[in-house]
């Protein structure tokens, strides 16, 4: 059977930082929009909850910044590197 | 508060800033590396491959010592239809030439080699520590960094802080990545054992391949997937436009199901443990992506600067970061012995980077992003080949159709002038 995203996020060592690296606008009206984010981030860390607002976790987390382009300051409001030393932290790479 | 400076604070501990850091070091030059990581390379991905020209200039014979995953030669592109695959195989024996080598390697165990060769040399590291500005005087000129309280102070700022450099954009060199120009890159690490590569791939040891795939992995999006041998496990992924993302309906992370399960992949990926899983972002502008490259005080290089060049069958990054480092390395040397850090002493970095291969090359391929960015290139043309070798391949006993007819058959589906027009703009891209 297939590998989840959460079993895969599983595999991957995180340093969860207190706060959050990335802030949302969940009621952003676009719906397409929305959907794509949705699709977009390799962690699925976005979804849609059921009044179709976005909610976002921002643990497991790889910090690729597929959310930030995509939307180009819509939903994503704000996003940054995590602090130093906090975060993914890959073993491969 | 400590009041140290620096002749040169580089900004990210990748394969760019550590080529800085190692040349500059060797110069006596006094060099401080941020790198928000913890260890060297626990940030860095890669989709996995490096060629080797750039690296061999700064240290000959490098892949002898450093740990790269094995030398690339072989070549493979394979066209997927939903049931088939059309595969091109391509062995060069001088791909094993130094000069003209690729490897396959693992950020988080190439980086900390790099690493202790520029500390070797006399550089000086921080992990764990984000920056989070660049600091400018009363001229504008860049005169540190800020990293949370602490500030700290240099003569030259060099940013290699990677595809997504805030920095670059903080200082206005750089606008943000528009969704047209960049892709994503999703990546699973899938061990193996290195008896097992050699005998799934039929390679030797240390020797490896290199294989793109496109059309059914993406259903029909732009973007492609890849898979390169490592030492001991594969690096398997896929890339997508991040302006494609929808198109197709598939998400990018379930393109990466879509390879493994692909009836011409599924069999050779058997019994793997996958053991990583990363996304990076991948910058397929081309030249026209390239941002103002310096300012007073200040270079950007490597992936900050988009020194990437996708040409669908190649795509080279981590030589052009090496090159980039080298020359940025040369004029910082330059602007020292000037003992000054201006605008257009730096402006050399950019007329160096002009004459080197990577601006050259980037120039050369300008029409490619262009080229590729057409559905056609990932929707048609590979079920119009998978129909023509069908009309080749198989038997059933019926009366068999002229290949002429076949072929025909399935071009016209696409369009013969729109076929012709695309070799024609693919010819002209190369």
């Amino acid at each position: 059977m297939a590998m989840t995203i959460e079993d895969k996020l599983g595999l991957n060592r995180f340093n969860v930082d207190g706060t959050p690296h990335i802030e949302i606008n969940g009621n952003y009206d676009d719906q397409t929009l929305k959907e794509r984010l949705v699709m977009a981030c390799p962690a699925k860390l976005y979804t849609l909850r059921e009044d179709n607002t976005v909610d976002f976790n921002y643990e497991g987390c790889l910090e690729c910044g597929t959310c930030r382009v995509l939307t180009g300051g819509r939903i994503v409001k704000s996003w940054d590197h995590p602090i130093g030393g906090m975060g993914v932290a890959f073993k491969k790479g | 508060m400590d009041e140290e400076k620096f002749d040169v604070i580089i900004v990210g501990g990748g394969i760019t800033g550590c080529v800085a850091a190692y040349l500059l070091a060797q110069a006596g030059v006094e060099v401080l590396v941020v790198e928000r990581a913890e260890g060297p390379g626990e940030k860095a991905v890669t989709g996995g491959r490096m060629y080797g020209h750039a690296m061999e200039k700064i240290f000959p014979g490098f892949a002898e010592e450093a740990p790269v995953q094995r030398k690339i030669v072989r070549e493979k592109i394979s066209l997927l239809g939903e049931t088939t695959a059309f595969t091109v195989e391509y062995d060069d024996e001088d791909m094993r030439a130094p000069d003209m080598a690729s490897y396959s390697i693992l950020r988080a165990e190439f980086d900390p080699w790099l690493t202790e060769k520029a500390e070797e040399a006399g550089a000086m590291f921080i992990h764990g520590i984000r920056v989070d500005k660049v600091l400018t005087d009363e001229n504008g000129k860049a005169c540190g960094v800020l990293a949370g309280e602490e500030e700290m102070h240099a003569d030259c700022i060099l940013l290699a802080d990677g595809v997504n450099s805030l920095l670059a954009q903080q200082l206005g060199l750089k606008k943000e990545l528009a969704p047209k120009q960049v892709a994503v890159g999703v990546k699973e690490v899938i061990q193996f054992g290195e008896e097992e590569i050699n005998k799934r791939f039929g390679v030797k040891d240390d020797e490896g391949l290199a294989w793109l795939l496109m059309g059914d992995v993406t259903n029909g999006a732009v973007g492609g997937g890849f898979i390169y041998t490592n030492k001991d496990s594969l690096s398997v992924g896929i890339v997508e436009t991040i302006e494609e993302i929808g198109y197709g309906g598939v998400a990018p992370r379930d393109m990466l199901e879509r390879l493994k399960q692909h009836p011409a992949i599924k069999d050779i990926l058997t019994g793997g443990e996958v053991v990583e899983y990363s996304a990076h972002l991948v910058t397929e502008g081309g030249y026209d992506m390239i941002p103002q490259l310096y300012s007073d005080g200040v270079l950007v290089a490597g992936d900050a600067a988009a020194l990437v060049m996708n040409l669908g069958f190649t795509i080279r990054g981590m030589d052009c970061c090496a090159e980039s480092a080298r020359l940025a390395a040369e004029t910082i040397l330059a602007a020292k012995e000037k003992g000054d850090y201006s605008k257009e002493t730096l402006s050399l970095y950019e007329k160096k980077l002009n004459e080197s291969f990577v601006v050259t090359d980037m120039k050369h391929f300008r029409k490619m992003p262009a080229f590729i960015d057409n559905h056609r290139m990932f929707e048609q043309y590979p079920g119009m080949i998978s129909e023509m070798m069908r009309g080749l391949f198989l038997v059933d006993g019926s009366k068999p159709q002229k290949f002429s007819k076949t072929a025909m058959g399935a071009v016209k589906k696409v369009g013969i002038f729109k076929l012709l027009g695309d070799a024609r703009k693919g010819m002209g891209a190369l």
